[in-house]
């Protein structure tokens, strides 16, 4: 994910600082990877060496110091010109269970008894994902996660799925 | 507990096509199944012989205590207007009456007196989400307001199982999942038993189980061939 992108995008609103900017990420991206504190913090000294945020102030009344940050105008500049972007489409093949697949396949196994697992694996997934977006009252940005993540599983999916009846051979035409 | 519906070693063929070839599967009452597989796996036929539309050539097909293939047309008929709601991916509704007098027919059929299920038919349509759309015909519909109005015709009448093939395939995701939810929470709500056939994964889960037919064989993958 485009962390530094995002922190920017966070500070929009107002100052935030590193936990703030870490609640955030987390609530606003349901189903995203969460971000690591320590991550916040690092990005946070990044962008201010770069000059895309500038610290607004110590807050040293409650519990520990906190830095609060704010976006400089290069800083809106850099998160408005990401947003604007088009992201190129991911030029490689990646993933576990293609790997895995395909490497059963090497070994000279067969993949499908591994296949119809995972395919079980995924449609568990799908049907917990499929509970969240529907339980009543879920906010917009879980029901978008969730759909995001639906699409993709299903497009792995259907990969099985075509993957099992080509190693299945040629099957006697039925149309029913 | 013994299933509400099964299948044992189901066969169907026609012509000389094999569509289902020894299919076997247990449904419990109350539960959402969804029968998933590619096109031409033999899903909707064996839909079709559970609920009693088509009657196999070989196995057999066991709804509560009855053994549904060996019934007769007449008795099959009756069975599935008493207990049976059905929806298919089209509709399916009469075109020359209007969508409430679909509903009414329905429930007609099951003894109700024309006024009873006139009211009854007006109370449906407005719970799925059709009031609207009482006195048109089904060529004056959209295919999300024709799902519905099928949807509350297989529902009207109480039926204890719905069986749906493809019912949101004719539309457009958002349409489509607005009436699969609607189907489904009702269904949940007066513990009703779905059955329900589909080739997307997405609506597949939906369902609290899947049964996955592959080669006109159900729940298991097609024997090893090298």
């Amino acid at each position: 994910m485009s962390t530094p992108q995002i922190l920017l995008a966070l500070l929009a609103e107002r100052p935030k600082h590193g936990y703030e900017l870490k609640r955030e990420h987390d609530e606003r991206l349901p189903g995203a990877k969460p971000l690591p504190y320590g991550q916040v913090y690092s990005t946070l000294q990044r962008l201010e060496r770069d000059g895309y945020v500038t610290v607004a102030g110590v807050d040293r009344e409650s519990g520990p110091e906190r830095t609060a940050y704010e976006l400089t105008p290069e800083g809106a500049g850099r998160m408005r010109a990401w947003l604007a972007e088009t992201e190129p489409p991911a030029p490689f093949v990646t993933g576990a269970l293609f790997a895995r697949a395909l490497m059963t396949l090497a070994v000279g196994d067969d993949p499908r008894a591994g296949l119809e697992r995972q395919r079980a694996a995924h449609l568990e997934r799908m049907r917990e994902l499929t509970r969240a977006k529907t339980a009543s009252g879920a906010p917009a940005a879980e029901v978008l996660a969730a759909e995001y993540a639906l699409l993709h599983l299903d497009a792995d999916l259907r990969w099985m799925e075509l993957a099992i009846r080509r190693l299945s051979g040629p099957t006697e035409e039925n149309d029913r | 507990m013994s299933p509400l519906l099964q299948a044992s070693a189901v066969g169907k063929t026609f012509g000389r096509t094999r569509a289902l070839r020894g299919a076997s599967l247990e449904i419990d009452a109350g539960e959402v199944v969804a029968l998933s597989g590619p096109s031409g796996s033999g899903k909707s036929t064996l839909l079709h012989c559970l609920a009693g539309i088509l009657v196999p050539d070989t196995g057999e097909i066991r709804y509560g205590g009855t053994r549904l293939d060996e019934l007769d047309e007449e008795a099959r008929t009756r069975l599935r207007r008493e207990s049976f709601g059905i929806v298919f991916q089209f509709g399916g509704l009469v075109p020359e009456l209007t969508a409430a007098e679909n509903v009414a027919v329905a429930l007609m059929f099951g003894g109700l007196g024309r006024a009873e299920a006139a009211a009854t038919a007006s109370e449906w349509l407005g719970r799925v989400g059709a009031g609207d759309c009482a006195k048109l015909r089904p060529g004056d519909l959209s295919g999300g307001q024709a799902q519905r109005v099928a949807l509350a015709r297989a529902l009207a009448t109480g039926p204890k199982v719905v069986f749906a093939d493809e019912p949101t395939g004719a539309l457009d995701s958002v349409a489509g999942e607005e009436v699969l939810g609607l189907l489904l929470s009702t269904a949940r709500e007066h513990g009703t038993t779905v059955v329900l056939v589909t080739h997307d994964n997405r609506i597949a889960a939906f369902a609290d189980r899947e049964i996955v037919i592959r080669d006109g064989v159900a729940g298991e993958a097609p024997a090893v061939r090298r």
